[in-house]
């Protein structure tokens, strides 16, 4: 492989923020026509990297070689004018054009200093039929389209360019398993070609289907370069965590969970029928016993979050009704649903959750003074009692409330959102993948606590993209697909297969 | 295996291409609206005075309001790009007492125009280098850039300063006759000029393209790889020289310099921009929308005028309730959108 | 977080103290104050008296932009405050009764009151962009004075009215004690209950304070009927010191001076975190200037290039990007005087 050169090498790359040394010494290669991972943990330097090869961060020392010629990147344009391309999760194109323009924006074909309009449009055509997407519509509003879709826009725009080397990072977080497939079909055609492809994800299985060599970062440092199919998933994991291998033992041996569920007799805690609103999803049948833990499974995008926003008045449900306690029909906002106990955590903490610019005690009680509306301040002293008091039981670092919450890590955001609703003694707690992002350490605390708050009489909605995670915490299971809820399963001994199979079969 | 209750499943609910269409609709619904209303001021004003209903009147619509039409055209592509720009009524009147004092000194028109185009195009594209290498809100900095010119005129003089140089008077009277007995000034022209030129460049070059992607998105815009720094700056020096020029227009249209004249026309500006179905968000709009809206301006005008017995004031109640108006049909139709 | 929030005031109060310093450079009599008729007069006291408008619509604003709002209205409101309390005194049948002033100041209050709850209601409710929903208010505003006056100015003789502008209580300018008072409810009012930290979280955080169970609705309601209220007062002050109502020229740009002092004292455009006091430092700093520019001897007109000059001195300083460009400027020959200390301790 020495006669080859690589496509990009980066070589000893350091870049630092105040305080942080967010990239050190870390090497990297990438050849033409391979798809390599970038693995590590949340904060472990992989959109650190991206970003230096991208020239959105300048790096303080290293080199960067592109096709053997040295490059030093300092704004976005240079990196792509060196056939660079980079698709991000939260698809960076323009919502108010149409996808012709976002396909060829800054590149349009022109006629004397005139956008050659008609060009623009066979061109799109040309370069959507080469992905085999030829049902867009170029002249569509990029607004009207799915972010599946605007993600594959975002790559036909990099086919456009000729890009030699195409960045995905993070492209499947909100993609369902169909969306997911068309993409890895496109990304091996692409690669095929000959396009050095950069992917990064989270989602292992989807990691080890489509890459070919892997990077792993850990703390800003390299850990080492491997190829796919010589490293098992377990020595990945090992590789990405370092040396905190109990963690992952506790985590493997998902605890059989036995608990008596919706037993005859009792009062269900919350009870939707026919629960639904017009574009999101419909007919949602779901009760909720106090002490139980409902898993909503299902592939992200198939509405289970939107379920989940019914259930809290995020969303104003349009159809069915939903009964708290045997009474009432319908919950019409955020502030009813926290009358009524009910607490949610939205899986966008920094956008839906964290309030970033105030301190770690401002944060933890919001929900509390929030309800007791703006005339009564929940005295000092008792906030301090409560923050001192879930700092402790939930090991929130740094165990400082005045700091602000967007300096903590994802996992302790986490934690102090958790506590926000704890605080306020919610008889049903909602939350949306509340372990994704945050390092194994955290993920195991925040498993056990949902346990332990259900053992002590609390329902709990609990939704993650992890089905493995689902079984291990919930009693029951509701399979969302496609925008509504096609099964309920008692958990006793379900294995994921299972869950897959309903997913796959849908209503049988 | 564990027992499966399965419940009803539904099929998905993709948008209809009805309902996409009706999004594309949405884009021109407020510009639409914007002419339907004209339209239908014109057609009360004919119906209640006779003389309302002549190709003049509506002529002089323009006539009358050539700077506000060039005002509008550069605050137009300001607002598409997320900004504003509350400088634009003190930079006219600062071209207006350059002019006058440079002319009553003897200099050549030529070499005047030339100059107050430097002053208002230096001017906005020291703004957009402010607003762009220090990240301050261009609000605040054109904010200043208002205190700026409207002081110079104070330093200039306190005085209004008539113009009776030749070039100038003879623009203010000189009539390019029309067929029918009609006639427009040159001013026109060059205003109708000047929209044409803003729309091309709009929707026909890339530059006017990157207007809209940063009004869009400027993060994504920026990570596309498009200029979006020089993008920015330029639109704010595009600005002040349609200030300048609207400040020359002015000048032919008022013979004389003073430096209180213009005293809120970047709010005349910004309403037309808004009532022509810009969205203050940037992104979406169209420089066409601008001059209609002036247009409706305009009419409100007139129709005051013709009635004789209304107060000038009501002119302001009238636009502030257009502009209700039109930003609860802004509101309306995202919510239908959205 | 006391470091930061010194940090946050340092520059504006910098600035208001190199100004005030100027000022008693060229007049070594500036800082004085003097007793005269038991009332206290000086040029610092001056400063305060004309500011207090000002300060006053700055303390409202400064609570609106933090919630990610802005009142382009106040100016407006002062108009129609002026005007509607002028002409009714001017109507009554005794127009020199402190009654009649009273009741003047209450209507003024209660048009303030009205009108916030409809730039709130555009806002909050109709969910109007803030700078659009108030420019309405802007636009129609001093139509809607100019109406009620008639197009004229309308003076008035009451000294009771003329007292809330003009007049003097316990030795101190009254409009001084009514915008320190405010300045007090309003500490009092965000830092004694919760309101301030909760328009903080929905400054910051819009989607996320509405899923934390906070009502912003109410919450964006009582900035603007606040800010509205306070320019209402401001109005009655303005009118009352010149004993007329002038609803083409009263407030006029007082919103601009207000949005100003605002950033000036450190609270960001953008919403979030805000500082009443850097709010207040800010409107001195803007008050100050225009007395500079007399002590000075610079002729008058220049006062505005003057102003602009300093905001954007101010803005600059402010400024991230420009601290960075200026901290690297410094930054950029000390690896030499750095290797020349080391060498020193090395020796």
């Amino acid at each position: 492989m020495n006669e080859i050169v690589p496509v990009v090498e980066m070589t000893d790359i350091a870049i630092g923020f105040p305080g942080v040394k967010a990239l050190d010494g870390v090497d990297f290669r990438l050849f033409q026509g391979e798809v390599h991972a970038l693995m590590g943990e949340n904060g472990a330097g992989k959109s650190t990297l991206i970003k230096a090869l991208t020239g959105v961060y300048t790096i303080d020392s290293g080199t960067v070689t592109v096709l053997g010629e040295p490059k030093r990147f300092s704004t976005p344009g240079e990196s792509q004018a060196a056939g660079i391309s980079t698709v991000y999760q939260e698809v960076n194109l323009c919502p108010n054009l149409t996808v012709e323009e976002n396909v060829l924006l800054g590149r349009e074909p022109r006629r004397r200093g005139s956008i050659d309009w008609k060009g623009v449009r066979s061109r799109t055509r040309e370069v959507l039929a080469e992905l085999q997407l030829d049902h867009i519509d170029p002249g569509s509003l990029l607004s009207t389209h799915s972010i599946a879709v605007q993600q594959l826009i975002a790559i036909a725009r990099s086919v456009e360019i000729n890009a030699k080397v195409l960045i995905l990072d993070e492209p499947t977080s909100s993609l369902d398993a169909d969306e997911v497939s068309q993409l890895f079909r496109v990304i091996r055609d692409l690669r095929d070609r000959g396009v050095a492809i950069l992917f990064v994800s989270h989602f292992l299985e989807q990691v080890y289907e489509i890459s070919d060599r892997m990077t792993v970062l850990r703390n800003g440092k390299l850990v080492g370069e491997y190829l796919t199919r010589d490293l098992s998933r377990m020595s990945l994991i090992s590789k990405m965590i370092g040396k905190d291998l109990e963690a992952l033992a506790e985590l493997d041996q998902a605890p059989a969970r036995t608990r008596a569920s919706n037993g005859a007799g009792l009062t269900p805690f919350v009870e939707a029928r026919g629960l639904g609103r017009k574009g999101s999803v419909s007919n949602v049948d779901l009760s909720i016993y106090p002490g139980e833990v409902v898993g909503l499974a299902g592939l992200l995008g198939a509405g289970r979050t939107e379920i989940a926003r019914l259930f809290f008045g995020a969303d104003k449900a349009d159809e069915g009704t939903i009964k708290v306690k045997g009474t009432g029909q319908k919950i019409r906002s955020p502030r009813a649903a926290i009358d009524k106990r009910i607490g949610f955590c939205s899986e966008d903490r920094k956008e839906e959750g964290l309030i970033g610019d105030l301190t770690l005690r401002d944060n933890l009680v919001l929900a509390m003074q929030a309800s007791k509306g703006w005339a009564r301040r929940i005295p000092r002293r008792v906030q301090d009692e409560l923050v001192a008091e879930y700092i402790e039981a939930l090991d929130i670092r740094p165990a400082n409330p005045d700091a602000l919450i967007r300096n903590l890590s994802g996992g302790n955001q986490q934690k102090v959102l958790l506590a926000r609703w704890l605080v306020t003694h919610p008889e049903l707690l909602i939350l949306d993948e509340p372990t994704r992002g945050i390092d194994i350490g955290a993920k195991t605390q925040i498993q056990k606590l949902v346990n332990k708050l259900a053992a002590d009489g609390m329902s709990i909605l609990f939704i993650s993209s992890e089905l493995e995670e689902v079984l291990r915490v919930s009693d029951r299971v509701a399979v969302i697909k496609d925008r509504a809820m096609v099964a309920e399963i008692n958990n006793d001994g379900v294995s994921v297969e299972d869950v897959m199979t309903v997913i796959a079969g849908g209503a049988q | 295996m564990s027992p499966l209750s399965t419940l009803t499943p539904l099929t998905v609910k993709k948008p209809s291409p009805a309902r996409s269409r009706l999004r594309g609709g949405a884009r021109y619904a407020p510009t639409l609206a914007t002419v339907g209303l004209f339209i239908a001021m014109f057609a009360v004003g004919a119906g209640m005075y006779p003389s309302f209903l002549s190709g003049q009147v509506f002529l002089n619509l323009f006539i009358d309001n050539t700077f506000l039409i060039v005002l509008a055209v550069g605050m137009t592509f300001v607002i598409l790009t997320g900004g504003i720009d509350l400088s634009v009524g003190a930079v006219v009147a600062l071209s207006m007492m350059v002019s006058a004092t440079l002319l009553q000194q003897g200099w050549n028109a030529g070499a005047v125009i030339v100059l107050v185009l430097l002053i208002g195009g230096g001017l906005g594209l020291l703004m957009g280098l402010i607003i762009q290498y220090f990240d301050i809100q261009p609000f605040i900095v054109t904010l200043a850039g208002m205190f700026l010119a409207r002081g110079l005129c104070y330093v200039i003089s306190l005085d209004s300063i008539p113009v009776t140089e030749g070039f100038f008077t003879g623009m203010a009277q000189a009539q390019i006759p029309l067929p029918g007995d009609l006639f427009v000034s040159p001013g026109v022209l060059l205003a109708l000029g000047i929209v044409a030129a803003a729309f091309f460049v709009l929707h026909h070059t890339r530059f006017g393209r990157t207007v809209y992607a940063i009004g869009g998105n400027e993060h994504s815009a920026m990570l596309m790889g498009l200029p979006v720094k020089a993008t920015k700056v330029l639109v704010y020096a595009l600005s002040g020289l349609c200030s300048a020029i609207a400040g020359i227009l002015f000048s032919f249209y008022s013979l004389s310099g003073y430096s209180l004249a213009a005293q809120g026309m970047e709010l005349d500006a910004i309403a037309a921009v808004v009532i022509g179905g810009t969205l203050l968000t940037g992104g979406t709009g169209y420089v066409l929308g601008s001059v209609v809206g002036v247009l409706v301006l305009g009419i409100v005008q007139t129709f005051i005028a013709y009635d004789g017995t209304l107060s000038s004031w009501w002119t302001k109640i009238v636009i502030g309730g257009l502009l209700l108006v039109f930003i609860l049909l802004q509101r309306l139709f995202a919510r239908k959108a959205g | 977080m006391k470091s930061l929030s010194k940090h946050r005031l340092a520059w504006p109060v910098i600035a208001l103290a190199a100004l005030l310093l100027l000022n008693q450079v060229f007049r070594p009599d500036f800082m004085s104050l003097r007793m005269q008729d038991g009332h206290l007069y000086g040029s610092l006291i001056d400063i305060m008296r004309n500011g207090a408008p000002t300060i006053l619509i700055a303390l409202g604003m400064t609570l609106v932009i933090a919630t990610r709002g802005i009142d382009l209205s106040v100016g407006a409101v002062v108009a129609i405050a002026g005007a509607a309390s002028c002409a009714y005194i001017a109507a009554s049948p005794e127009p020199g009764s402190p009654v009649t002033a009273a009741t003047a100041v209450l209507i003024a209050v209660v048009a303030g009151l009205a009108l916030g709850v409809w730039n709130g209601f555009l806002v909050s409710t109709i969910g109007v962009q803030p700078i659009i929903a108030t420019l309405v208010l802007m636009t129609a505003g001093r139509g809607v004075a100019q109406l009620i006056t008639g197009g004229q100015i309308v003076s008035v003789s009451n000294d009771s009215y003329k007292s809330i502008g003009a007049g003097y209580l316990f030795t101190l300018p009254i409009s001084i004690l009514i915008t320190a008072a405010v300045f007090a409810l309003a500490a009092v009012l965000t830092r004694r209950t919760a309101l301030g930290t909760l328009i903080e979280a929905v400054g910051i955080n819009p989607v996320a304070s509405r899923l934390a169970g906070l009502r912003a609705r109410n919450i964006i309601w009582i900035v603007y009927v606040f800010s509205a209220v306070c320019a209402a007062i401001a109005g009655l002050m303005i009118s009352s010191n010149v004993t007329a109502a002038d609803a083409n020229n009263a407030g006029l740009y007082i919103e601009m001076d207000a949005i100003l002092a605002v950033v000036i004292g450190g609270t960001s455009l953008a919403g979030g975190r805000y500082t009443l006091v850097g709010t207040v430092v800010g409107a001195f700093i803007i008050q100050t200037l225009t007395t500079t520019v007399y002590t000075l001897g610079i002729p008058p007109e220049v006062t505005l290039v003057f102003k602009a000059l300093v905001v954007i001195t101010v803005c600059l300083l402010q400024a991230p990007k420009a601290r960075n460009l200026f901290t690297r400027l410094k930054a950029a020959p000390k690896p030499a005087a750095q290797e020349a200390v080391k060498e020193k301790v090395a020796i």
